[in-house]
């Protein structure tokens, strides 16, 4: 039975790293402000999301889970949030989304053809 | 009154749990500033169905397993694009619509959309949204409005919503 809980714990801390790495690993290569956003959701979801977790197997039942329950609800609840800031604050600065695809009809941005610069 | 009662319950069970001590004196002085919290509270009136959703527990906890399911596909599917040598993406601006009748409801799809990896959203202006995809099969997902659906079987229209439809409650969420 421990075996096995090591294991799961280890594997999820083994996860959490690896998409903690490629998260990084998305923030540098992706072109532009809100494609590297993207990057960022990986980090805060699956990266910190599997290694809490894994941690979390390592604590037991004790007060040190709990509060690692915490942890993870309140970066779950906020990290939208700021993400979201930081897209607006983007947008109302005057950064246009860089766009392969353009919309057709009305664009929900004036940002059609700034994608040629 | 049952927003308050129920702020007091949280707030004392965060305390006990946040804290492991047990001695009279640090439990009353937990008490009390549970009270004063409170108090604070109720005087910024801040205390509401949007504050401290109370309405909407159940509900919440089936939708989480199926966003976490979400999560973790969004995850994979973003992973493999960024490490793949050409990195295929296509990044759009599109607008969807949220059929959720209160603010809350808009708030919870739009942090869930913001939450999954490979959509986020950029603007809010009332019922539209616009989402920033990071390839054309997150957009295409999101497109499909299954999460749309899946929030507002979550957002139980409460009380003081007046234009609700008169659904029986729980009637549409089977």
């Amino acid at each position: 039975m421990d075996i096995v809980l090591e294991i799961l714990s280890w594997g999820l801390l083994a996860v959490g790293s690896v998409f903690l790495i490629i998260g990084g690993i998305g923030l540098i290569r992706l072109p532009d402000v809100f494609a590297r956003m993207h990057g960022a959701g990986i980090i805060e979801t699956m990266g910190a999301g599997a290694v809490l977790s894994g941690l979390m197997i390592q604590g037991g039942l004790s007060i040190v889970t709990i509060k690692l329950v915490l942890i993870v609800i309140f970066i779950l609840f906020t990290s939208p949030t700021a993400t979201h800031a930081l897209a607006r604050a983007a947008l109302h600065g005057g950064v246009r989304p860089r766009q392969t695809v353009t919309p057709k009809g009305k664009a929900p941005t004036k940002g059609g053809e700034s994608s040629k610069t | 009154m049952l927003h308050a009662f129920s702020l007091g319950l949280v707030l004392l069970g965060l305390w006990l749990m946040l804290s492991g001590f047990f001695t009279p004196l640090l439990l009353s002085l937990g008490v009390a500033s549970v009270i004063a919290v409170v108090w604070i509270a109720h005087r910024m009136d801040v205390i509401d169905h949007e504050g401290h959703p109370i309405h909407l527990t159940f509900r919440a906890f089936l939708y989480w397993p199926w966003l976490l399911k979400e999560i973790i596909l969004a995850n994979i599917a973003v992973a493999r694009v960024i490490i793949s040598r050409e990195m295929p993406i296509q990044p759009t601006v599109f607008g969807v619509t949220a059929t959720q009748k209160t603010d809350l409801g808009h708030v919870i799809y739009a942090n869930s959309i913001t939450l999954t990896p490979g959509t986020v959203t950029i603007d809010i202006d009332k019922d539209n949204l616009s989402v920033h995809a990071l390839t054309t099969d997150a957009a295409e997902n999101l497109k499909t409005g299954e999460m749309d659906r899946h929030v507002t079987e979550v957002e139980a229209h409460p009380k003081t919503d007046k234009s609700a439809p008169n659904t029986a409650p729980g009637g549409p969420a089977q």
